[in-house]
This record gives structure tokens, sequence and C-alpha cells, in this order.
């Protein structure tokens, strides 16, 4: 089967795609669309590099094909950033120290804010809960909970 | 990934009649958490995927005092683990949708994924084997049902044949005096799998006093999800104590067929049967005094 066309909606800016059924989200964003904030790590669905959000919910799409994600709105890290603004948990990740390499702190942020959309004064336990399936090698944890934990606290 | 075919069928009809003409190397693609992942890594070619995504149908709860709970097969575990009745009646549904995988796991995966990929530790396959729930099955022929319990034939494998779809699950309205649970043990609380699951369903007659009626799951010991019926005869019909549920757990570590592997010995997990299911017992029995 020849390529399909889909659409995305993507930091607010939409976007017509051809592409080949078995390439996926992450695959698109990245290499179609030109956003590599979002990071391909495991390819399993795991470390959770590549996670984004789709329709309002964290998911990790390098388990998504491109054609599954055809017509949802989808943010990533790139667009967080308002007018030259950082988000506030941008800025939290930098001030609490909890960027080391950064190959999974665009996921992380992402589900920090995943997190905060739904729950906006998360308990310690709500927030590890909610980074559990985005892994850091660099193992600074405590620092991105403290960020997470901040932005939360902020009136 | 290797090329397939792709349809993302806009009724259940228009998905079964791909099926059937595709036939073989045909495989449905509902949350993609499991078989993306199998076909990267594990050698699974597929020929054709049949999208579920835009089958609304597949992904309703509904609840009716009358008839019980019915599930979506496409509805993911977030949604599953939200629902307040699910949350209040179905406790161990709850529960294993809660525990599995992470937040992004439990917002793509689907409890009719997680059945039908047959994993014999698939976490959702225990609390349903105890709520008694049923399989509804579709296919171009018409549909039928079958007992979750029944649905697994092997580690991987299921009773569904290759034109049918399963399209939801349904659960009894739990009785009055009933209480569930699902634990499982995992060496870490996140990202992991079962090292042993247990299910179990209990209720008591009105009086309090008698075991009415038990289900107990197993999962992960043997090649498929199982129910432990020899543990269950032993306990229904009499007065619920600490000895009368230490020798039901003995009947569940004798129905349990376990192997050795990466997360746990045989002898290890035969211990788990014993210690969980007497917890599990004691849980189960707490909450059906407590409803």
């Amino acid at each position: 089967m020849s390529s399909v066309s889909i659409t995305l909606r993507v930091n607010g800016r939409s976007y017509e795609v051809q592409t080949e059924p078995h390439r996926t989200l992450l695959d698109v964003v990245r290499e179609d669309l030109r956003l590599t904030g979002a990071k391909e790590g495991c390819s399993t669905g795991e470390c959770g590099a590549c996670s984004m959000i789709v329709n309002g919910r964290l998911i990790t799409s390098c388990l998504m094909l491109a054609p599954e994600a055809n017509g949802a709105d989808i943010v990533t890290i790139e667009g967080l950033a308002q007018d030259g603004q950082l988000h506030p948990l941008q800025q939290a990740f930098i001030d609490h120290g909890a960027v080391q390499c950064g190959f999974c702190i665009p996921a992380m942020i992402l589900a920090g804010k995943a997190l905060l959309d739904v729950n906006p004064h998360p308990t310690e336990a709500e927030i590890r809960r909610a980074i559990a399936g985005n892994l850091c090698r660099c193992t600074g944890y405590a620092k991105i909970v403290e960020a997470i934990a901040a932005v939360a606290e902020a009136p | 990934m290797r090329r397939f075919d792709y349809y993302a069928p806009g009724s259940l009809s228009e998905a079964l009649s791909i099926l059937q003409e595709r036939g073989n190397g045909c495989r449905l693609l509902a949350g993609g958490t499991d078989l993306l992942v199998q076909m990267r890594e594990a050698g699974l070619h597929a020929s054709c995927l049949v999208s579920l995504r835009r089958l609304a149908e597949l992904r309703s709860i509904d609840f009716d005092e009358g008839t019980g709970l019915r599930i979506g097969a496409g509805t993911d575990m977030a949604t599953i683990e939200a629902h307040p009745v699910v949350h209040e009646r179905y406790r161990a549904l709850f529960e294993a949708a809660s525990l599995i995988g992470s937040v992004q796991t439990r917002n793509m995966a689907t409890i009719g994924g997680n059945i039908c990929n047959a994993a014999p530790s698939a976490d959702s396959a225990p609390p349903l084997i105890a709520l008694d729930a049923v399989a509804e099955i579709e296919s171009p022929g018409g549909r039928r049902e079958l007992a979750v319990g029944d649905l697994f034939t092997g580690p991987g494998a299921t009773a569904l044949g290759p034109n049918e779809i399963l399209v939801a699950l349904r659960l009894p309205v739990p009785p009055p005096h009933a209480g569930s649970v699902y634990q499982r043990h995992t060496p870490r609380q996140e990202m992991d799998i079962a090292v042993v699951g247990v299910g179990v369903a209990l209720t008591l007659r009105p009086d309090g006093q008698i075991i009415q009626e038990v289900r107990v799951g197993l999962g992960a010991v043997a090649p498929t999800p199982i129910r432990a019926r020899e543990a269950e005869d032993a306990l229904r019909g009499q007065s619920p104590s600490e000895e009368l549920f230490a020798r039901a757990a003995e009947l569940a570590v004798a129905a349990s067929r376990p192997i050795s592997d990466v997360r746990g010995s045989a002898a290890f997990r035969q211990e788990l049967v014993r210690v969980m299911t007497r917890r599990c017992l004691g849980i189960a029995l707490e909450r059906a005094r407590a409803s």
C-alpha cells in the first residue's frame, strides 16, 4: 500500500503530511516537521523520551503510527515557550538544576505539564507517579521532582 | 518496522470485511503498546494492520443496575481507571488498570488489547476472571459470548478466530456484601510486569458470616491466566477464617504451574501465590464486609 495523507495540528499549526503507514508519529514530527525536541530512546515505549501530548494526553509517540494521529492536536516541547518566554516548567527545570545531559528533559517537562494540566497541586507521590514512564539516565530525579513541585506550588 | 498495508475502517462491519478479505497476516491495531513492540522487537510480521481507532462504539463504558458493566474493548486503561463505577464497585479491575505500565501506557493501551495479546501476566486478566467477565465477540457470522477465563488458550494465543473481533467485556452487577481486589508482585512499582498477579472477588451471605461465592484468578503462574477452582470450592459455603484462607492458598499453589524465568523461579512464584492469595482473600473479605 502506498503512502497516506494525514493532517496534524502541532503546537497550534496545521500540517499536511504524506507518509508511509509504518512510520511513527515520532518519525514524522522529527524528520518531516523538523521538530527534534522529542527524542527516540528505546523505541518500545519504556523510556518515555518521545512523549508528546496528543489530544490532551501524554503518549509515547514511538508507539503511535503516524496515521493513528490523523486529525490530532499535538503539543511538543517546541510549543511551550510563548513570545520568547519560557514556560514556567522550563524555567523551573533550569532554576533547580534539573537538566543534566538533557536527552530526557523535553519529555520530562511534557510529563510534568500533562500532570499539572489536570492536577495543579499534586503531592510528591503523584509527581513521581506521573514521571514514572520517563527515564533519566543521569538519574537527576530528585531535582526534576523539585522543579515540577515548585511550579505546582507557585500561586 | 517492516512495511504493511494499513486500514482505518469507520465501522465494525467494515473492519470485519477487511479481516475476511485479507485473511491471515492481518492484525488488529488498538493502543499499539504491545503490537508495535512485537513487530519491532519480537519479529512479528503483519502484512496488514486494521486500526480500531475510528470505531467509537468500541470505546464506551456503560453501567446499568440491571445488566451490569459493559466496557468497549477499545477503552484505554486510563479511562477505566478514572471511571467512578469501576472505582467503587469493580475494585479489582480499577487496581489492575491503575497498575499497568506508565501514564503514557495507560493512555494508549486498551483492555481488549491486554486480553487479546494474552500474555500469561496480563494484569487485567485475573480481575476479569474473578469478576466473572464475559467477552462479546463479533464475526461476519454474528455475535458470540465466551467467559474471559475460556478465552486464553496459550501464551499469546486466544480462542478468537481470524475473522473475529473482541468488541466488549461485560461484568455482572456485584451483589450486596461483595468485595474484590487485584494485587501483583513486581520488583518495581511502575513500568513492570507481574511476577505473580492475584485477583479475588468474594461475596458474603446477607448474614455476613458465610462465603456465598468466591472467584480467584491467577496471573503469570501458568501458560495462561487461570482460575483456582479448587481453592474456590474449598471456600464456598464456609465461614471465613485464617485457617480456611491458608488452606485455600495451598490449593491455589497446587493449581499453579509456573515456570522459572528472568522475573523469578517457579518456587518463588509458588510462594508468592501462597502469600498473595491469602492476603487478597483477607482484603476482599474486608471489602465485602464494608460494602
